[in-house]
């Protein structure tokens, strides 16, 4: 569900709310035991939590003295999953580039064997603002 | 230590991706920049090229790219203005999806140290819900055509 989703985004925005899920990662915790590593009054962690526990992050119980908050890691699983969608689409991208940029330097180190191209300031001879315009089109 | 994207939503209408490049930035800048070589690799999913590759590379120049899914037909365009640019370390751009509300403001920059680039885009949105939508699609939002088939090679592959 969408809207799902954008809650799950909206939690995880925040730096203390990704540091309080890593934090459950690895066990159950109290509200004063997640505000303990945090310069931040407990009632700040609980609107953090309440937050987390909205996007079905977390899930907090009741009964108990201690209310410990348990995460959810199914909601955690979806959101990853589109990240991770969109990250593969840009690393296909980016290998491309890798690709392009390697047969790049071996023309230039074939043009010019021993000169590293390392450091050397780039040398356009134009002035900032020059205009460039330039196409390239596929019929 | 294979290199490889890192992609994070450092506010709920942003999308931060970062990758490092074993070249020198200036040849990262060129290749983000220079109309032949951008055609050659920024196309998103297997089957679709990109026919139209326009760049006027100054401070209020214009940029149109345009992909065609070879197997459908389908053509999808994004049309953009540079407010930024900084040879070979910044820029910083506005971009307008065909037939999509909202602009996305794109700032990429480049920082080079020993000869490796690291890379780093940032796009804002204007609200979630597009930011989002963006995330959910991919990088446009014309390329969820492909996500089946690019989902089924995925599947392919780990099976």
């Amino acid at each position: 569900m969408m809207r799902g989703l954008d809650a799950t985004f909206f939690a995880l925005a925040d730096p203390t709310r990704r540091a309080i899920l890593a934090r459950l990662a690895s066990g159950e915790a109290s509200v004063a035991e997640l505000t303990q590593p945090f310069a931040m009054s407990q009632p700040a962690i609980s609107r953090h939590l309440k937050v987390l526990e909205n996007a079905g992050l977390i899930r907090r119980s009741r009964d108990a003295q201690r209310r410990p908050c348990r995460i959810e890691p199914k909601a955690l699983m979806e959101a990853n999953a589109w990240i991770e969608r969109y990250r593969v689409l840009w690393e296909s991208a980016y290998q491309r580039l890798d690709a392009l940029l390697a047969a790049e330097m071996a023309k230039e180190r074939a043009a010019a064997p021993g000169k590293s191209s390392y450091g050397r300031p780039a040398k356009s001879g134009k002035p900032p603002g020059t205009r460039r315009t330039s196409k390239a089109r596929n019929p | 230590m294979p290199k490889s994207v890192e992609v994070t939503t450092p506010s709920e209408r942003e999308i931060k991706v970062m990758r490092r490049f074993d070249a020198p930035a200036r040849l990262v800048f060129d290749f983000h920049t220079k109309p032949e070589h951008v055609q050659k690799w920024l196309l998103g999913p297997p089957g679709w090229s990109m026919p139209i590759c326009e760049i006027d590379l100054r401070v209020g120049g214009r940029y149109r790219f345009v992909w065609h899914n070879d197997q459908s037909g389908v053509e999808f365009g994004v049309s953009g203005e540079y407010r930024e640019i900084a040879v070979p370390s910044r820029i910083v751009q506005i971009e307008r999806m065909d037939g999509c509300e909202g602009e996305v403001k794109g700032t990429l920059t480049l920082s080079e140290s020993g000869g490796r680039t690291t890379l780093s885009v940032n796009l804002e949105f204007e609200s979630q819900e597009l930011r989002d939508r963006a995330l959910e699609s991919g990088m446009t939002n014309g390329m969820a055509a492909s996500y089946d088939r690019l989902e089924g090679q995925m599947g392919a592959k780990a099976a």
